[in-house]
Formats: C-alpha cells, sequence, structure tokens
C-alpha cells in the first residue's frame, strides 16, 4: 500500500506522519512538496501538523489554496482515505473538505501536553481498532485549535454522527475542565461525510512507540492498515 | 485605485483577542470601555480603474482566501 505526506513550508510533523506510516504501513510514504500540482496513487494521504506558511492570514488559509490542495480535495471526493492531523485539520476546514473553522484558543495561550479523547465512533477506517466511548491519550501541541461550528453545522455533525473525537476527562466524560481550547461541543476531530477525511487537532503520530511515552496513537495507523487491505 | 477590506469576526463569535485587549484597557484605567472587538484591515492596490468592477473582485478575493466567511465579515471600501 501506498501512502503519502503533504510538505508545506513551515510543516513540522512531516517527519512524525512519516515514520508512523513507514513504521505501520512498512512501505516508504511519498513526501510531496504542496507546490505540486500532482502526485502518485496513494491509498492514504496525510495533512501534517506545523505552521504551514507561518500562519499567515488565518492558520491554514495559504495551505488550502497551495495547488496540491486542489488535487488532494478531488481525491477526498473520489473516495481516498485523508488524514489532517492538528494544521492538516485546519487546511483541510479552509479548504472546505471539513466544515466550520479552527479558531484561537478560548485562554489566548498555546498548550501543548497530553490530553484524553472519548472515541465517538469506531466504525470507520480510522478508528476501527479503538473501543467506542473508551478514552484515549494523545498530544496536543496548537494555539488555535478551537473547534468553532454555526448552529446549523453543529446539528448537522450531531445528527449525522460524524464527531470522532471529543475531549473527556480520563475516564470518559466531558467537562469544562477537560476541554482544552474551549471547542464546541468538546469537538476534538470530525469526519466528513463519506467518512473517508478525518481532521483532528490531537496527534496521534507523536505516540506511536512506548519509548516517546505511550501507544494510543498506533491503534489508528494499525486500523488503517487492516482497513485499506480489505 | 486602492481598495480596503475590514474583516472581523462575526457577532456571536467569541472573540477571546477583543476580550483580552478590553481586560487590559480596563487595567491601565481606561474606563466605559463596553466591549473590545479585534479585526484586521487589508490594504489593496489594483490596476482596476473601474470602482464597482473593482469591488466585485474584491468581493470574490474575500469569499476565496481573504476572509474564512464561517467566522468573519468582511467590508470593503474602494479610494480611488
Amino acid at each position: 500500500m501506498k501512502t503519502a505526506v503533504i510538505v508545506f513550508p513551515g510543516s513540522n510533523c512531516d517527519r512524525d506522519a512519516q515514520v508512523a506510516l513507514r513504521h505501520s504501513f512498512g512501505g516508504e510514504p511519498v513526501m510531496v512538496w504542496h507546490g505540486d500540482a500532482d502526485m502518485p496513487a496513494v491509498d492514504l494521504i496525510v495533512v501534517p501538523g506545523g505552521f504551514s506558511y507561518g500562519d499567515y492570514l488565518r492558520s491554514g488559509a495559504m495551505a488550502a489554496n497551495s495547488p496540491i490542495m486542489r488535487e488532494i480535495v478531488k481525491r477526498a471526493n473520489a473516495g481516498v482515505p485523508v488524514l489532517g492531523i492538528c494544521n492538516g485539520f485546519q487546511i483541510l476546514t479552509e479548504s472546505g473538505l471539513l466544515p466550520g473553522a479552527l479558531m484561537r484558543n478560548a485562554d489566548l495561550k498555546f498548550v501543548c501536553r497530553d490530553v484524553w479523547l472519548r472515541v465517538e465512533r469506531n466504525d470507520t477506517i480510522f478508528a476501527n481498532r479503538y473501543v467506542s466511548n473508551s478514552a484515549i491519550r494523545i498530544p496536543i501541541a496548537h494555539h488555535d485549535g478551537n473547534y468553532f461550528a454555526d448552529p446549523d453545522t453543529l446539528k448537522m455533525l450531531q445528527g449525522e454522527n460524524r464527531i470522532a473525537f471529543r475531549y473527556c476527562t480520563e475516564d470518559g466524560s466531558l467537562s469544562d475542565e477537560a476541554n482544552p481550547n474551549g471547542s464546541i461541543d468538546h469537538i476534538a476531530g470530525i469526519y466528513n461525510e463519506k467518512l473517508n477525511v478525518l481532521g483532528m487537532m490531537p496527534h496521534p503520530e507523536r505516540l506511536m512507540d512506548p519509548a516517546l511515552g505511550g501507544t494510543d496513537g498506533l491503534p489508528m495507523f494499525e486500523g488503517l492498515v487492516e482497513a485499506l487491505a480489505a | 485605485m486602492k481598495a480596503r477590506v475590514h474583516v472581523m469576526l462575526k457577532n456571536g463569535v467569541l472573540d477571546p483577542q477583543g476580550k483580552a485587549v478590553e481586560n487590559a484597557l480596563d487595567s491601565l484605567g481606561f474606563g466605559g470601555v463596553q466591549d473590545v472587538r479585534q479585526g484586521k484591515v487589508i490594504e489593496l492596490t489594483l490596476d482596476e480603474t473601474d470602482a464597482e468592477t473593482a469591488r466585485t473582485n474584491v468581493a470574490q478575493m474575500c469569499e476565496k482566501l481573504l476572509a474564512n466567511t464561517v467566522i468573519e465579515n468582511y467590508a470593503i471600501e474602494i479610494e480611488s
């Protein structure tokens, strides 16, 4: 299976994603430069974290208009799985692949620590190795992770069961204290309508190995390998 | 021809930066500030000489890039 990681000027988790994919998928991921208008056929595209274009204008706004994003939008609409992590999530909302927007954290602080996430559903290619309603520990590192959607959009996401992860306490309950950035309805990640696009602020690719302090990110990538092989 | 675009968070969208500025003004002793909203101003110098065409073009720029209409409103001023 072939995977790709998109590299923007200012990406800084592209190599974490590369290692995570190499680790789980076995083969070497293709690193695709943002200025390229095309890329080889792949089974999974990762839009990594970082500060593409220095967060100029708005986080993800410039990257969303880069040549490669037009191709990614096309492929995502054709069903190719796309995982956007952190800045990748911001880019996917700015490009219109996912609804809503990521705003400045409610307390205005950059937040960099592990948080607990409740797995809202596990019948997707991304979450099939997790248990629904269980809490997993994943790191976050962002300044603009405060998810916002207007009331109609939020209702749609809830009604279509498109919320992937919610910030929670260690025992899986929701509280304002467990919400690190003020996200509406505790949202940490969402799916597109066809469930082949996932955007999330937390970084599963950073917790793949016991040497790094935990392995709660590993099931996402192992689950993808299994789902995409099927 | 110059165009000036004002981009502001929509009403009802929390503006934590504006809130922080409001609190800072208060702690500096500037009383009576009821609310602060922070936005941005973008100035464009255009080849276009027709004001209406310029306005239409800049509106498209706002929709496509300069503003995120999920959370932001924009207003366009044209200066000839």
